[in-house]
């Protein structure tokens, strides 16, 4: 170029060295902003973790007592009078008064007098009222421990239990105090000798609902839970990767098509709520499957998911280089072939991860579970699908709004709970992704 | 090159290779994308045993005609072909013909190796699995290696059929798609840019292979390099703008164009 070839004249050589100082003043610049870009990448993603280290912190520190349970062990009499023979019927067993044997076995433990109408109540008072089922659940297990005295592990009262775990303020005056002075010295006393014990909190896990905290557990959730995603593999996957194959693989493009996409990928954001009215309106008014069954709640979480299924899948499968369809194709495999010999196996670590990630949403899921009446004081274990359940993230949230101490830190021990469940599938999508990546 | 067999030499010099019964027929070929026009009344006569070579600038159709053969074409659905293909006498483009079969009788060879992500030995032997070509293990295994020799790789890969074929070298995993193209016994073998991806090494092993193969099979290929359609072609036709300029013996072609288009491109003036 002209300019370039120009010689160099004192005056071109200034504006030269001029020109050499506004490039350094730019590059300068280039290089702050650069840095600025950085620091403000950094400072998010900080800002990010630490929220997720206080959640994750306030979690743990307010849900983790929740995994222990304070015990009574105590020596209980299996008094053959009390169940009317040496060899009770089945009827006798259990008609037992077993209220009455718990509370004689706690009175001796702590020294007291039986025949003090008070007293003997106080110290009643410090067990679980669940401890009759449990030790009523022993003896018809084992019929032959009647006349004997067998050590027991009885569960202690919700206020026992704030009392070990020391949430309990005993600054307190002692009328407005839900343990009394003499319980105190009698509980200190139970402690110092060893029958009352923190032991790990299995119940937390087997129990049903319950209004007593030391005998509420996620069991029913769990099942629930375990039912629920159960039905949304065998729903949604189907459905999903058929739905997403024939889009993908075999539907004409034309306005139908690109409808029902955008339509999909619309679906994906509906908010979960209506889809529980959805399924309160389709799966419980008009197809009469009962209300609060898993059933339902699965076919509700099924539809949530259909959409997240189909758009990972389509994802997966148009990530399948063309080259090897072409190649299937050019040494005469059909089309089917092509896609379920060579597209479908080559998409499959992206179809799981979708599926998974999708089962994790779904299992987090509360509000279309809610509209659909999962949200129930259950007992009972579901035997099978069609039977009232409840669910991890509905039981959360039922526990959440629940008035006793003891049922904050269940709160928080089965949001942990959950939490891992889904820590445990995200890693899972992620092992699989890195495992079955394949590279062209 | 010299030390081919005598039959092949033979055909080599003759005038016109077996053009008195030729394996691929096309009258009137012509291609849309859409509106647009790719291919212009398109005819040409591809002798049997022989190599037949499209040259031509980028953009020419040459690719596009190729895709014709096996209907490749097909899986684009805004693409229409018109005009007459034969393979044997056989109208290709015939409603009862199932396209299937075609492709098992005109295998293809791409441009970039596209070997399926399973071993050597699955690559080799989808296309006769597929189509049943054999009742036992046994029969598979000779198929297979039948295969892998006729496609001058066996010797490299025999003591690692196991091992995925996206672990081969380019070269060899060209050679790979030439054996599973191969391995389904086809008639006609369309290779589309065969060695546009390799190395010079690579590239005379491929255009060895391609001598070796013609013996057997009618073999059209599309090439960018006038060099290799000198080497391995007996019948050369130069495309431009969807039609095709001229088309006769590999050698008149290039000594003699009688097109000025022609000339144009193989002096390197344009293309």
């Amino acid at each position: 170029m002209a300019v370039e070839t120009a010689p160099m004249t004192p005056d071109s050589a200034l504006s030269a060295s001029r020109k050499n100082e506004a490039i350094r003043a730019r590059i300068k610049r280039r290089y702050s902003a650069e840095r600025r870009f950085r620091a403000y990448g950094i400072a998010a993603i900080l800002f990010g973790l630490a929220f997720l280290v206080a959640l994750f912190s306030t979690i743990f520190a307010r849900g983790y007592t929740a995994f222990q349970q304070s015990t009574f062990t105590l020596s209980v009499v299996l008094d053959q009078a009390a169940f009317g023979s040496s060899a009770p019927t089945p009827s006798e067993l259990r008609m037992a008064d077993y209220t009455k044997i718990a509370n004689r076995a706690i009175q001796q433990a702590l020294g007291v007098d039986p025949n003090n109408k008070a007293d003997a109540r106080a110290a009643a008072d410090l067990l679980s009222q669940n401890a009759d089922t449990q030790i009523r659940k022993i003896v018809t297990a084992d019929p032959s421990l009647v006349g004997q005295t067998v050590k027991v592990d009885v569960l202690a009262h919700g206020n026992v239990d704030s009392l070990l775990k020391g949430q309990f303020d005993r600054s307190v005056a002692e009328s407005r105090r839900k343990l009394s002075d003499k319980q105190l010295g009698w509980l200190d006393r139970a402690i110092e000798s060893g029958i009352l014990t923190k032991k790990f909190n299995t119940g937390l896990f087997t129990y049903g609902a319950s209004s007593k905290p030391e005998t509420a557990g996620v069991g029913v959730a769990l099942v629930g839970s375990l039912y629920m995603m159960t039905i949304v593999l065998l729903v949604a996957v189907p459905l999903g990767v058929a739905a997403a194959v024939y889009l993908e693989e075999f539907a004409p493009k034309n306005f139908i098509t690109d409808t029902i996409e955008v339509n999909i990928n619309n679906l994906a954001a509906v908010p979960s709520i209506v889809f529980g009215l959805l399924g309160l309106a389709i799966f419980i008014n008009f197809m009469g499957i009962p209300r609060s069954a898993s059933l339902v709640g699965g076919l509700v979480l099924a539809l949530m998911t259909l959409p997240t299924i189909i758009i990972a899948t389509r994802a997966a499968v148009s990530a399948v280089p063309p080259s090897i369809r072409e190649a299937a194709l050019g040494v005469g495999a059909s089309k089917m072939q092509s896609i379920t010999h060579h597209v479908l196996p080559l998409a499959v670590p992206g179809i799981l991860t979708g599926t998974i990630i999708g089962l994790a949403k779904a299992l987090g899921e509360t509000a279309p579970l809610l509209m659909i009446g999962m949200v129930a004081f259950v007992v009972e274990y579901p035997s099978t699908p069609m039977d009232a359940a409840t669910a991890l993230p509905v039981q959360i949230y039922m526990w959440a709004t629940a008035a006793e101490r003891g049922f904050v830190e269940r709160t928080a021990g089965a949001t942990l709970i959950l939490l891992a469940f889904l820590v445990v599938m995200n890693v899972t999508a992620v092992i699989l992704r890195r495992r079955y990546e394949r590279r062209w | 090159m010299l030390n081919v067999e005598p039959s092949s030499l033979q055909r080599a010099t003759a005038q016109a290779p077996h053009l008195q019964e030729p394996k691929v027929v096309a009258k009137d070929v012509s291609v849309y994308y859409g509106e647009k026009r790719a291919l212009f009344d398109v005819s040409v006569n591809i002798p049997d045993r022989g190599v037949m070579a499209f040259i031509g600038p980028s953009g020419c159709g040459k690719s596009t005609f190729l895709r014709c053969i096996n209907r490749m074409n097909d899986t684009i659905p805004i693409c229409r072909v018109t005009g007459k293909i034969t393979i044997e006498n056989e109208d290709i483009y015939d409603p009862s013909l199932d396209v299937v079969q075609l492709r098992a009788r005109v295998g293809m060879v791409f441009q970039k190796p596209n070997p399926f992500p399973k071993s050597i030995y699955e690559n080799v032997a989808y296309g006769p699995r597929i189509h049943g070509l054999s009742s036992s293990k046994a029969e598979l295994d000779e198929i297979v290696q039948k295969s892998l020799e006729r496609a001058a790789l066996w010797k490299e890969v025999k003591d690692r059929l196991n091992d995925p074929g996206t672990g081969l070298s380019g070269g060899q995993q060209q050679r790979l798609c030439i054996a599973r193209a191969v391995a389904v016994n086809p008639e006609v073998i369309l290779m589309d840019e065969p060695c546009s991806a390799l190395d010079p090494i690579a590239t005379a092993k491929i255009e060895e292979l391609i001598d070796e193969l013609k013996q057997n099979f009618c073999i059209i290929i599309v090439t960018h390099s006038m060099q290799q359609a000198a080497r391995v072609s007996q019948r050369t036709a130069f495309f431009h703008l969807g039609v095709i300029v001229e088309e006769g013996n590999t050698e008149e072609i290039f000594q003699n164009p009688t097109d000025k288009r022609t000339q144009d491109y193989i002096t390197g003036r344009f293309g």
